[in-house]
């Protein structure tokens, strides 16, 4: 455990002052433990309760947002940064495996963040699932996420990390997989598993080859090695972080490996809106911030090749949102290439930007997802034309959808827009100038696509065959409740705004072990601000002007139809093919190669074994048991056979014989009692 | 007097009714046998009474029940037997051979 | 005591006389042909038996035999005889034919229950007070120190009764049934 820990920056600007948090940092860890014990007891009896286990899931995200929000508190106003591990085993060469919890500003920030959006999630998700089937299950999956998460999050080290970093996967699986009644969600569940095990290996790999070289899993202490700037370890740092990154690409979605999030909506719409849009996805960016320093200071070969994996994701997926009928899905390819957006500014060197965006899109993501659960809810389908005029008949969802796509459009003073502008900025600042414009370019498409997304939902005529109606309070409210942060929470990191007691959220995430040096802008860049909200504007404009109007027919307002973008749009750039063609191609050979081995080689030797054996019983069955033992017990049964058939004569049924006998036998007990003894 | 007369008279009573026993085709007459079995042992309970001379007439008593109960058997007996001719139409011991292997 | 002795009493002559003729009887029993005569020939077996108990002076049950047996047991075999249909003439088939081993049978076992009884008892004398036991000193014994058993063995005439008139009772046709139960 650090105490008091003044660490003079490199370039001069920041110091870092943190106290240890106290006794809410010491029992931090109960965070990690509750949604954990919430897990168990809805499995044990959630079936017997009003909500079906919602309330326990709930109870545990309550207890634990009081913790998150005192720790929040209290680093805002001093900062707090604290350890507590406790050694499970020595691996040897020096490494340990720990388990425990970090409290510093990183933490603090997504323990937050969890266990809010988590919380308001789960409130929402007591009304959407309500009467659904197996909602215990479904509660109990979600807090086993919610622990995964928090055990992720509050690793201190890379092993406790990757243990949180499975258990989400798994939980995943579960609720990807939810309504396995139907094979298409199973095979999703598998997709997204299989993609974040084939991205695992990197994680795995990476975190071994760190661990060994720079001799510790701890983060702090690999912070320190990696700011000792030790250029013989570069190489390996290089490597491992690369691998590292690998790993983060499965998890956050990036190119190519961001063909599992789609698929993924197949699971209930809470799923959709906690995991994979505002937490489990932003894992992987979690990894990026949390090893900074390794990419800043030992492995700034890799960076390269993260950021533009992070462009092609910001920018090529976000055009298939343009293209999707689902509503889901659009929310999906947003989802993706906003990591992308995340991704790229962390590997740029923005820590703060990065995150300040997972922050704020965590909270008008979720919104949007809810939203649209709130729609499909009403409407019965998730297929935009199936919509249409929804904003008469559910006016609270409308306008917090309307808040949501503003806000993620970067519609200033909603808080995407203070968040894309850091990335902006920082993008520029670092000098990846080509970077900066398509991420401007990929704000007008997230406009253009939102805005396409509000009209066919909300505007036009209603195409549908039901009665929609507004959902029920237990749904509005989160609703409601999310849009608020999603209006005010870019307020909290204006550039160069210190909030008088609780400074801005800049500072907050810097308390950590070392300081991560990257760029703080003084002020607003106003030409650069004004060229992103001009993009997003122009987005909704000229998204309104396309979808705005009722159309008789998705065909029609679809005709906006680029020719051989198109066709490569709506298939998604083949990668899902090529994702097939590939595990198809590598696996089926050795499939083969094994299933003759198998036959031939293996069957064959037990085979022979076989027959030898038989051969072998057969002797002994007809030679020694045929005729030896079964003989011997023939042949007694025979002579009990024959001397019962000759006894039983005696029964004559004739009683003067029986009286013959008796006499017989009363005549030798005379003769023996009187004469003998 | 000695008592090894009417022993003896008596055993060859008992024997004689052991031959007819096991002789005897009808069953009444196996009934008969039967009472001669039980005479003869009467005859050897008043033999020894004689001899013995007891206070109370053991063996005249013991005589006495026998031949109560011999009047009793009697009865059931023959009360047997008729329901068996009922039933077979028939008073041959060898026709009641049901119970045989 | 020695033959002569034995001879010289007349009462041994009377039984000797009575013995013979019970023997004959008996033999008699076992090999007539004729069923009826078969249980008369029982009758004088019995009768026999009452005078060898007069000689050994038991009067009383001397005559309990011949009421009871012989006025009672005899003439319940000759109904039984009777019912059963005997063919009441000469019948061939009252004796099996196979007669060795019966007759080896109980020659032995006469042989060793006289043997015995000789070997056990040699010349023991049976007293003869010459007075018959009083019939009093039976009456007292039964009532006194039997008492028990002479009330098992009315029970048991009583059950014998009973049981008899249960086994022997004609099965009621289904008219008669119907006219008991409504009655």
């Amino acid at each position: 455990m650090t105490n008091f820990l003044i660490l003079a920056a490199e370039e001069g600007e920041h110091v870092i002052t943190a106290g240890d948090g106290g006794w809410w940092a010491d029992t931090a860890g109960l965070m990690l433990v509750t949604p954990l014990i919430a897990f168990l007891a809805i499995l044990a009896v959630g079936k017997r309760l009003k909500h079906q286990g919602g309330e326990i899931a709930v109870a545990a995200l309550a207890v634990n947002l009081v913790w998150a929000t005192v720790l929040l508190v209290m680093n805002m106003s001093g900062g707090v940064l604290d350890q507590t591990t406790f050694e499970i085993a020595n691996i040897g060469n020096g490494l340990v495996f720990e388990l425990g919890w970090v409290v510093d500003g990183l933490s603090i920030m997504m323990y937050f963040l969890v266990n809010l959006v988590g919380l308001i999630v789960f409130v929402y998700a007591l009304g959407y699932m309500h009467g659904d089937v197996r909602v215990p299950w479904f509660f109990a999956a979600f807090s086993l996420f919610a622990g995964s998460m928090l055990i992720l999050v509050g690793a201190p080290n890379l092993m406790q990390m990757i243990i949180g970093w499975e258990g989400v996967g798994l939980a995943s699986y579960f609720l990807i997989g939810f309504y396995w009644d139907d094979l298409d969600n199973v095979r999703a569940g598998n997709k997204a598993f299989m993609t974040n095990k084939v991205a695992d290996i990197g994680l795995i790999l990476g975190a071994v080859i760190l661990g060994v070289t720079l001799g510790t899993f701890d983060f702090a202490q690999l912070d320190l090695e990696s700011v000792a700037h030790n250029e013989a370890l570069a190489g390996v740092a290089v490597v491992g972080g690369l691998l590292l990154f690998f790993g983060a690409m499965g998890k956050s979605a990036q190119f190519p490996l961001h063909i599992w999030l789609p698929d993924a909506m197949a699971g209930p719409t809470p799923v959709s809106a906690l995991m994979h849009a505002a937490t489990m996805v932003t894992a992987g960016v979690y990894l990026m911030a949390r090893t900074f320093p390794l990419y800043e200071n030992l492995a700034q070969e890799a960076r390269p090749w993260m950021i533009a994996i992070g462009t092609i994701t910001l920018f090529a997926i976000g055009l298939l949102a343009l293209v999707a009928n689902d509503i889901k899905k659009v929310l999906a390819y947003s989802t993706v290439s906003q990591l992308g957006y995340m991704m790229t500014a962390v590997a740029a060197g923005g820590y703060t930007a990065g995150l300040f965006h997972l922050f704020t899109h965590a909270f008008f993501k979720a919104l949007l997802f809810l939203g649209a659960g709130s729609v499909i809810h009403a409407v019965h389908s998730n297929d935009m034309s199936d919509m249409g005029g929804l904003r008469k008949h559910m006016p609270t969802t409308f306008w917090t959808f309307v808040v949501g796509s503003l806000a993620l459009a970067g519609i200033f003073p909603l808080a995407g827009f203070w968040s894309k502008d850091e990335i902006l900025a920082t993008l520029g600042y670092e000098g990846y100038t080509l970077v900066m414009w398509i991420a401007i370019a990929g704000a007008f498409v997230t406009a253009f696509y939102m805005t396409r997304t509000v009209a066919l939902t909300f505007f036009g005529e209603y195409k549908g065959h039901g009665h929609p109606h507004e959902s029920p309070r237990i749904m509005t409210g989160p609703l409601v409740a999310l849009a608020i942060p999603s209006v005010l929470f870019g307020l909290l990191n204006i550039p160069g705004v210190e909030i008088p007691g609780i400074s801005n959220f800049t500072e907050w995430l810097g308390v950590r072990e070392v300081t991560m040096g990257d760029h703080h802008a003084e002020g607003i860049d106003f030409l650069l601000a004004g060229s992103g909200l001009l993009a997003a504007l122009a987005g909704v404009g000229l998204g309104w002007m396309i979808w705005g109007k009722d159309r008789a027919s998705q065909q029609e307002r679809d005709r906006f139809e680029i020719p051989l973008l198109y066709p490569l749009l709506r298939r998604k750039y083949f990668v899902d093919d090529a994702a097939l063609g590939l595990v198809g191609a590598t696996t089926g050979p050795v499939a083969r190669l094994v299933d003759w081995t198998n036959t031939y080689v293996i069957d064959g030797i037990v085979n022979a074994v076989g027959g030898g054996t038989k051969f072998l019983g057969g002797l002994v069955y007809n030679g020694l048991d045929q005729l030896g033992v079964d003989g011997v017990f023939n042949g007694l049964s025979a002579a009990a056979d024959s001397a019962g058939s000759a006894l039983r004569k005696i029964q004559t049924g004739r009683v003067q014989q029986y009286a013959s006998g008796f006499v017989a036998g009363a005549l030798i007990l005379i003769v023996l009692f009187v004469f003998v003894i | 007097m000695i008592v090894n007369q009417f022993l003896v008279l008596a055993a060859a009573l008992f024997a004689i009714g052991i031959y007819g026993l096991l002789i005897r085709r009808n069953i009444v007459l196996i009934l008969l046998s039967v009472e001669l079995m039980l005479n003869a042992v009467n005859i050897n309970l008043i033999a020894f009474e004689s001899m013995l001379d007891t206070p109370e007439a053991i063996g005249q008593v013991f005589a006495v029940f026998v031949i109560t109960v011999a009047a009793a058997e009697v009865g059931i007996g023959l009360a047997i037997v008729l329901m068996i001719f009922r039933n077979r139409q028939s008073a041959n011991v060898d026709d009641l051979n049901l119970m045989r292997w | 005591m020695s033959l002569d002795a034995w001879i010289s009493e007349p009462v041994n002559w009377v039984f000797l006389v009575i013995g013979l003729g019970v023997l004959f009887a008996a033999f008699r029993v076992v090999t007539a042909q004729n069923v009826v005569h078969a249980a008369l020939y029982l009758v004088g077996a019995l009768a026999g038996t009452a005078g060898l108990f007069l000689i050994l002076s038991a009067e009383f049950v001397a005559w309990v035999l011949v009421l009871v047996y012989i006025g009672a047991v005899i003439v319940l075999f000759l109904f039984g005889i009777m019912i059963t249909r005997a063919p009441t003439g000469l019948d061939e088939g009252l004796s099996a034919d196979r007669k060795l081993w019966p007759a080896l049978l109980s020659l032995a076992l006469f042989v060793a229950m006289a043997w015995g009884s000789i070997e056990a008892f040699g010349t023991d004398p049976v007293t003869t007070t010459g007075s018959a036991t009083a019939t009093e000193l039976l009456g007292e014994s039964l009532l006194g120190r039997f008492v028990v058993p002479f009330e098992i063995v009315s029970f048991v005439l009583l059950a014998a009764l009973i049981g008899g008139i249960t086994i022997a009772r004609r099965d009621l046709t289904p008219v008669e049934e119907e006219e008991r139960a409504s009655v």
